[in-house]
């Protein structure tokens, strides 16, 4: 497939651009930030973008969705990235609408309908140490009647606040660090002995602690067989992976075109800055690593489209380099910038707080750089 | 079956007959690489016979159209050609500055007659062709060059000097900028030409390299007399061609490597020579850490050179775009060479000997030191990305 977007994802783009120019630029998030909204998002907003069909994007028609395709998916992260906008699509519309496809079907029934009206909102309840590792989930599912019982907490669950439901890794079997024996559920917030406690970091997103205790959830909430759990989320993961790495090229992407801008203006020494080979190399170098993230994120996007469950490589190498250019991009933003950017009143900064934790969050580029070694044989 | 089926069918086909088992392995050094040209030595029959078929079938230029003797495929034709040529592992045919850079130029620019005369013979390899671009006192800035060619009614007389041209001691032909006009600004006042290196007063001094060879010389014009149809497009407006020209050299260069050794990735080769741990893992972990950072930046890096082309297929030219190609396939192919040099560790340093068949190793990671400079340093690429791209302004000369 040629590596170039199709009419109709330019359409897309498009009307994204246009939507979120409109309705959600960087202030609409200062403001959420400086109110210290609890969210850390609009609902009411996320409410009009489920309206256009956006929450369900990836979720099949029968369940109200526009089944448009993974690229589609990237797409409007990429745009979101851009204005820093902040929703539950990526935990919700990505993540879970990925999940919920390997799902039993009444699942399917009870879920996917909410998350396409916008109704529901599910995030995933995953990490319980300070680094991306999955197999090393301790949370445990005891057998329990015909279901299971939960036991364990987890931390740095994005869009957890207000979440309708949990996307959960759980260990039925042997000890934290095998990939073998865990078992993914799909768990309603409104169950007795779960409960979230809000956690602040320095993005100004929603994250909490979601903590299960004695939580008893049936044996129609597992997706996938048990204990194979990990390798039913490793879709879902990839998504997200993908998913952050297309976000984290639209912030790149914005501040790269702004600090451009700003070498075009200001001048010291009599000159334009832009007009000093110090900064234009550097830029020029910068322009180069985005053309290849940009290369990396359209293949991902179109290989995931065409098999969500062999695309993992593919998802390393563009988490891997979009984190990893993001990284750069935000740093040259501030340092080009000057003294200007080191203020909370450019935007400069909050793109440097969202890229560091998107580049953190679903493994950083030591993760994937390891995962795609091992794939490579080394 | 559709028509690219059918095409990919007969191609598969046709290259199981005519392409020698002796051909569908990697190149083991220079010698195994067919440059064509008067004064070819083909090191085999099985070589000779190769460039023959291709060339005959115009595969060598796949996609220049049939009557200058390309192949006149389409572009997914041509993806097919090449899928199916590394499916089987084939040596390239010939290698050809003629197919790289001049045949580019002569299709946009030349005349009809320039066309017929010199394409052809490029396609087959019987010619093979020389870069004059460089001179001693032009390098980065290439517009300043000094090459002096006057009208003298009937003929060209050229004199002057260029360095660095690649092979000039074994090519036929040059394609050469010279300055025809002296009061003109300096981009305004070249021309682009092309002569037989045979012609009197062409002479030829190599220049050894720091990888032992001598694969490029000094170039010396001593009252050459060049037939004044051999000038290509306008009289003082070789400007533009050599500009076109260098954007394909560029993308040429930038792609050149695809990083690996036969097909083996910089991991991969690392592990059989150093080992891994029971995980699998090479025993080395730093080295092992730059290495996927280096095969990571390499896939991103090739899958943009496909998406260029895809872009092109779409009707964006590359342009400028071949100047980021250029900088960092050829950068990104240096930091490549470092990492096989330490995966080999001690024996890559052997310079002689049957075990490193002749420090073959070595001298190719010597040779990629070149690449971030011929064709336009990697600060020229910059400065080109800076300007037409980025829109920066030209920075001020004290
Ligand atoms: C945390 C902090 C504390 C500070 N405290 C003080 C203080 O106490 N007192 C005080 O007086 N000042 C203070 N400053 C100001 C500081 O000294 C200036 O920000 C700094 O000198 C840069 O100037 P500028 O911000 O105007 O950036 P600019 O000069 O506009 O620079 C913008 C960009 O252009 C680059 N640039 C500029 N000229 C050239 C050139 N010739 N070649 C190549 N690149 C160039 C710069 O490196 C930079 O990347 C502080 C700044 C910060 C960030
Ligand atoms: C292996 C090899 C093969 C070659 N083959 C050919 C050939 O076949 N035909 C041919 O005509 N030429 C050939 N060349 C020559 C090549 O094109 C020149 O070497 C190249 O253009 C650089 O010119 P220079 O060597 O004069 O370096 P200079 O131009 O003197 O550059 C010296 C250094 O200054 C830097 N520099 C120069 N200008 C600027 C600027 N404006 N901003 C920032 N930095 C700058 C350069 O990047 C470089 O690092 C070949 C070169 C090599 C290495």
């Amino acid at each position: 497939m040629a590596l170039v977007y199709t009419e109709e994802h330019e359409m897309l783009r498009e009307a994204a651009k246009g939507f979120l120019k409109e309705k959600s630029p960087v202030t609409e998030f200062r403001a959420l930030r400086d109110n210290q909204d609890p969210l850390g998002f609009s609902r009411k907003l996320w409410q009009e973008m489920a309206e256009m069909g956006w929450a369900g994007i990836l979720i099949e028609e029968q369940y109200g969705g526009l089944d448009f395709g993974f690229t589609g998916a990237a797409l409007i992260l990429e745009e979101m990235g851009r204005t820093l906008c902040s929703s539950p699509f990526l935990s919700s519309s990505v993540i879970a609408a990925t999940a919920l496809r390997f799902a039993p079907e009444t699942l399917k029934e009870n879920w996917l309908p909410k998350i396409t009206s916008g109704e529901a909102v599910i995030a995933l309840a995953l990490e319980e140490g300070v680094k991306h590792d999955p197999a090393a989930t301790s949370m445990t599912a005891e057998k329990s009647g015909n279901g299971y019982r939960l036991n364990g907490s987890k931390s740095y669950v994005f869009d957890a606040m207000d979440a309708d439901g949990f996307l959960v890794l759980a260990r039925n079997s042997g000890n934290p660090g095998q990939e073998d024996g865990l078992s993914l559920f799909m768990v309603d917030s409104k169950v007795s002995g779960l409960s979230s406690t809000a956690t602040k970091l320095l993005d100004s997103r929603n994250y909490a602690v979601v903590t299960f205790d004695n939580v008893e959830v049936s044996g129609g909430d597992l997706i996938g067989s048990v204990g194979a759990g990990l390798a039913m989320l490793e879709p879902a993961l990839n998504a997200g992976r993908i998913g952050l790495a297309a976000e984290m090229l639209g912030c790149s992407d914005q501040c790269f075109e702004s600090t451009t801008e700003y070498l075009k203006e200001r001048k010291q020494f009599g000159q334009i800055i832009g007009s000093f080979q110090g900064l234009q190399h550097r830029s020029a170098h910068l322009y180069s690593e985005l053309e290849l993230v940009r290369s990396a994120v359209i293949k991902a996007g179109q290989d995931f489209e065409k098999n969500p469950e062999h695309a993992g490589m593919i998802a390393s190498l563009a988490k891997a380099k979009s984190g990893e250019v993001a990284v750069l991009a935000a740093n040259e933003a501030v340092q080009m910038l000057g003294g200007i950017g080191m203020t909370d009143e450019l935007d400069a900064g909050l793109y440097m707080k969202r890229i560091r934790a998107a580049q953190e969050l679903l493994g950083d580029y030591a993760f994937h750089a390891n995962r795609f070694a091992k794939w490579r044989g080394f | 079956m559709s028509d690219l089926e059918e095409f990919q069918a007969k191609t598969k086909n046709w290259l199981e007959e005519n392409c020698p088992k002796s051909m569908r392995k990697p190149m083991r050094n220079e010698f195994d690489a067919c440059w064509g040209g008067r004064y070819c030595e083909f090191s085999s029959e099985d070589q000779k016979l190769w460039l023959q078929r291709m060339g005959a079938k115009g595969w060598t230029a796949p996609e220049w159209p049939k009557e200058y003797g390309g192949g006149g495929l389409n572009k997914e034709q041509a993806k097919i050609l090449k899928t199916e040529l590394a499916k089987i592992k084939a040596r390239p045919a010939l290698l050809s500055f003629g197919v790289w850079m001049l045949g580019p130029a002569l299709l946009k620019f030349g005349s009809e007659e320039q066309k017929k005369q010199f394409l052809p013979p490029i396609v087959r390899g019987e010619i093979r062709w020389c870069q004059g671009y460089s001179e001693p006192g032009a390098g980065s800035d290439l517009a300043s060059l000094q090459t002096k060619c006057d009208d003298k009614g009937d003929h060209y007389l050229i004199n002057g000097q260029k360095i660095w041209t690649s092979y000039a001691d074994q090519s036929d032909w040059i394609f050469c900028l010279v300055r025809t006009n002296r009061e003109a600004k300096k981009h305004l006042g070249i021309s682009f030409i092309l002569f037989d290196m045979a012609s009197q007063g062409v002479s030829t001094k190599p220049i050894t390299l720091i990888s032992g060879k001598s694969p490029f010389c000094e170039t010396f014009f001593d009252d050459v007399k060049v037939p004044k149809q051999q000038l290509v497009g306008t009289l003082d407006r070789g400007w533009d061609i050599a500009k076109y020209l260098l954007t394909h050299e560029r993308e040429m260069i930038g792609g050149s490597s695809d990083g690996s050794m036969g097909g083996r990735g910089i991991g991969e080769i690392a592990v059989s020579a150093l080992g891994a741990n029971e995980n699998g893992e090479l025993v080395d972990s730093a080295l092992r850490s730059k290495i996927a950072t280096a095969e990571l930046d390499g896939w991103a890096f090739l899958l943009t050179m496909e998406r260029s082309k895809d872009e092109a297929k779409a009707g964006h030219g590359i342009g400028a775009r071949s100047s980021m190609l250029k900088y960092y396939g050829t950068e990104l192919n240096k930091r490549r060479f470092e990492l096989l040099m330490a995966s080999k560790g001690l024996s890559a340093l052997e310079w002689e000997g049957e075990a490193s068949n002749d420090g073959q190793l070595p001298r190719q990671w010597l040779r990629t030191k070149g690449n971030s400079i011929e064709g336009g340093t990697s600060e020229v690429q910059l400065n080109i990305i800076s300007k037409r791209i980025l829109g920066l302004p030209d920075p001020k000369v004290n």
